[in-house]
């Protein structure tokens, strides 16, 4: 066991991948001799070369093209979009082509494709570096959605995206990056499917993913306070979505909370708690709330604790899960 | 402190400093021709040969003039199936004919072609199952081919697209030592897209081995090229990216062949890609449920007929006596038959199965989709009992 942080556990996966598997290839911008803004693909060039690790002309569309291209010769592309925001342009692509090829060729064509999208704020950045943009992929049907918020899930979920034989997009939360913790590598984690009880709890379930898990982790720590023993299940991969063990953990406790540090407005928490509501209605004690950022585009630098969940935002939420059966007051008319 | 005007002249270069002799035009050898490249004239007399563009054999031609004469018959049949309702739309490339059969007759059974949905003739023409080539228009799937088996991605819809795909396809492919090239086609109006742009640029940076084949058939839908660009032609798009560039006379089988040729030749040997624009029509309206005269004139369109290749090409090959009456009568019947052939499979109702709907979304269906799999197969079930009660 060492300590390491998630950031070099992720190197770590793209190195063994690109040593296990020679159709590996890694490219994207600044992700050469640079290493990445991030240092996620620092020293791969030098170790492996700048045929399997390269930078490419600025253009995001164009380097998920070419990915579609290579992944076609039957190569196994992973490319880096800088940021979040800076996605948007290879949408098209993205929704379009490495979404559909497969079902549009009835099998005949895949695309094993490896988006990593840095995601996510609480960094300090600025406008257009911290969008949660994970609706938008988890709404395309054809993509896995991937979300590591541990040491260890970045390696591991990270070398099955790319073993996956469908593309996935794999969300990198940027504030986790240099969060670290023991791990073993090369470690293998749960598969993709299955969602994990990080904490165990009886009164509630916090259902949350990427970098709402620690805020989730922190909040059932601070509830033990308040007397309520908080459940947290980590999501970690969006799509496929694990139904059952979030259902079950549900049904034993009967209140839910669900957190996603996006605008919560039409986003993934809204399926999560509509799932829950839909399966679990019998065994509720309270309805599924949601604790999600602001419907607001991500704000500047100084504004942004406002926007994203905080423990107490969480802590309040759980309040709110009628424990004495009265009904929320926050839905009741003055 | 001032300047005085006489300082200003002598410190002006143009009276202090020695002239320099006049560097290389970087440009050279990227530009296009100022004329687009012609081998035929429109009735089919040659021009004088070129030592850039060397005539193909005449075999070559022979056998272009028959994949044109199939193809237009194929056009104007599935025209017709559309009347009849059996697709539900079909952008023809009547009068694109040179370029439809030259962009797929230049290339080897290995290399790959990107079309876009004009190229159904092209893709009949490489020799896939015209029904398979029409799944797409007709309705009961997507891509009807097998894209790996016959080397040609699915008909790309969202325009440019397929543009960066050819330049990945084709890297990838010199990347793991084979000598593919990739033709991508695309249309006039896709060239204002930024994927064209992505594209040309990702293969000129990587000297991927990417044709890139502009059909500037005038028009994207109704909206003319001067709406598209200011530029003197599409082909000086290239020159910007570094790679070298032509027009050609796109109703000028000889000259398409020609051009294409010599473009895939540049591309196979390892210079990187090369951008082709062909000068052509569309003849008919942009697919059946577009209204063309709202914005051409019937005199233009006259006057394009004039220009047939198919026409032209025969006239050449006569003159050249390498095309006679029964041979002309052995294509046109040919064709006939092929027409017959996929009018008789078109009219057989193709057999759709909900239950495939969750078949290809992923390598294996998510417990989502199996549920709503078991959803759909219930409701089915349901059905069919209610048929058996009624």
């Amino acid at each position: 066991m060492a300590t390491m942080t998630m950031a070099k556990a992720l190197n770590a996966a793209l190195a063994d991948a690109l040593l296990d598997d020679e159709r590996v290839v890694v490219f994207g911008e600044d992700v050469g001799q640079l290493g990445g803004v991030f240092r996620i693909t620092d020293g791969l060039q030098a170790r492996f070369g700048d045929k399997r690790c390269f930078d490419t002309p600025l253009a995001e569309a164009g380097i998920v093209g070419f990915a579609v291209g290579l992944a076609m010769s039957g190569l196994r592309p992973v490319v880096e979009m800088q940021f979040d925001a800076f996605a948007y342009p290879a949408f098209e692509q993205i929704a379009s082509h490495v979404a559909k090829l497969r079902n549009r060729t009835r099998g005949a064509l895949s695309v094993p494709i490896v988006i990593r999208v840095p995601y996510a704020g609480g960094i300090g950045g600025v406008e257009h570096h911290c969008d949660s943009s994970e609706a938008y992929y988890a709404h395309t049907p054809g993509l896995k959605v991937v979300t590591p918020a541990t040491v260890e899930d970045a390696y591991s979920l990270l070398r099955e995206a790319i073993d996956d034989p469908d593309p996935v997009v794999f969300m990198e939360p940027k504030k986790l990056y240099f969060s670290s913790a023991e791990a073993e590598l090369p470690a293998r984690t749960a598969p993709f499917g299955k969602a994990v009880v990080r904490r165990a709890g009886t009164d509630a379930t916090l259902v949350a993913y990427g970098p709402a898990v620690p805020v989730a982790l922190e909040a059932a720590e601070a509830a033990r306070e308040e007397g309520w023993d908080l459940e947290v299940v980590d999501v970690r991969t969006i799509v496929p979505f694990d139904d059952a063990t979030v259902t079950a953990s549900v049904r034993r406790t009967g209140r839910c909370v669900v957190i996603q540090e996006a605008q919560g407005f039409a986003g993934v928490g809204a399926e999560i708690a509509a799932r829950v509501q839909e399966r679990c209605f019998h065994a509720l004690h309270a309805p599924v709330l949601r604790v999600s950022g602001l419907d607001i585009p991500y704000p500047a630098p100084m504004l942004e604790h406002t926007h994203l969940p905080s423990v107490d935002r969480v802590l309040d939420t759980v309040a709110r899960l009628q424990w004495d059966d009265q009904p929320d007051t926050k839905w009741v008319a003055a | 402190m001032t300047t005085t005007p006489q300082a200003v002249r002598r410190a002006s270069p143009r009276t202090r400093r020695p002239a320099t002799p006049a560097a290389p035009d970087p440009s050279a050898g990227l530009l296009p021709t100022t004329e687009p490249v012609r081998l035929l004239n429109p009735d089919g007399t040659p021009l004088p040969a070129r030592d850039d563009y060397p005539e193909p054999p005449v075999d070559a031609l022979r056998e272009m003039y028959r994949r044109m004469a199939v193809g237009r018959r194929f056009d104007v049949q599935a025209t017709a199936l559309t009347k009849q309702g059996r697709l539900a739309v079909y952008p023809s490339s009547r009068g694109q004919e040179a370029c439809q059969v030259g962009g797929v007759l230049a290339l080897r059974d290995t290399d790959w072609v990107f079309p876009t949905y004009r190229e159904s003739m092209a893709l009949t023409s490489r020799g896939i199952d015209p029904v398979e080539v029409l799944t797409l228009l007709r309705g009961d799937w997507h891509c009807g081919y097998d894209p790996a088996a016959t080397h040609t991605a699915p008909q790309c819809t969202p325009l440019a697209t397929q543009c960066v795909h050819a330049a990945g396809l084709a890297y990838g492919e010199s990347y793991q030592g084979r000598d593919t090239v990739a033709l991508a086609f695309i249309g006039d109006g896709a060239t204002s897209e930024g994927d064209f742009h992505e594209g040309v640029n990702f293969a000129a940076v990587f000297k991927a081995p990417v044709v890139y084949f502009v059909q500037n058939n005038k028009y994207a839908i109704s909206v003319p090229l001067s709406r598209q660009t200011a530029a003197p032609s599409l082909a000086y798009k290239g020159v910007g990216y570094g790679v070298p560039s032509e027009q050609v006379d796109g109703n000028d089988p000889v000259a398409v062949l020609a051009v294409l040729t010599r473009a895939v030749e540049h591309a196979r040997s390892g210079k990187g890609p090369f951008l082709v624009e062909a000068h052509t029509y569309r003849m008919e309206p942009h697919t059946n449920a577009d209204d063309a005269t709202r914005y051409r004139d019937a005199e233009e369109v006259e006057a394009w007929r004039d220009r047939d290749p198919i026409a032209r090409l025969e006239a050449y090959l006569r003159s050249r006596e390498a095309l006679d009456d029964a041979a002309v009568a052995a294509i046109a019947e040919e064709a006939e038959a092929y027409a017959a052939a996929l009018r008789d499979r078109m009219n057989a109702q193709p057999a759709v199965d909900p239950l495939s709907l969750f078949e290809h979304v992923y390598a294996e269906p998510t417990p989502q989709l199996v549920e709503q799999r078991e959803q759909v197969r219930a409701e089915l079930a349901a059905a069919r009992d209610e048929q058996g009660d009624a």
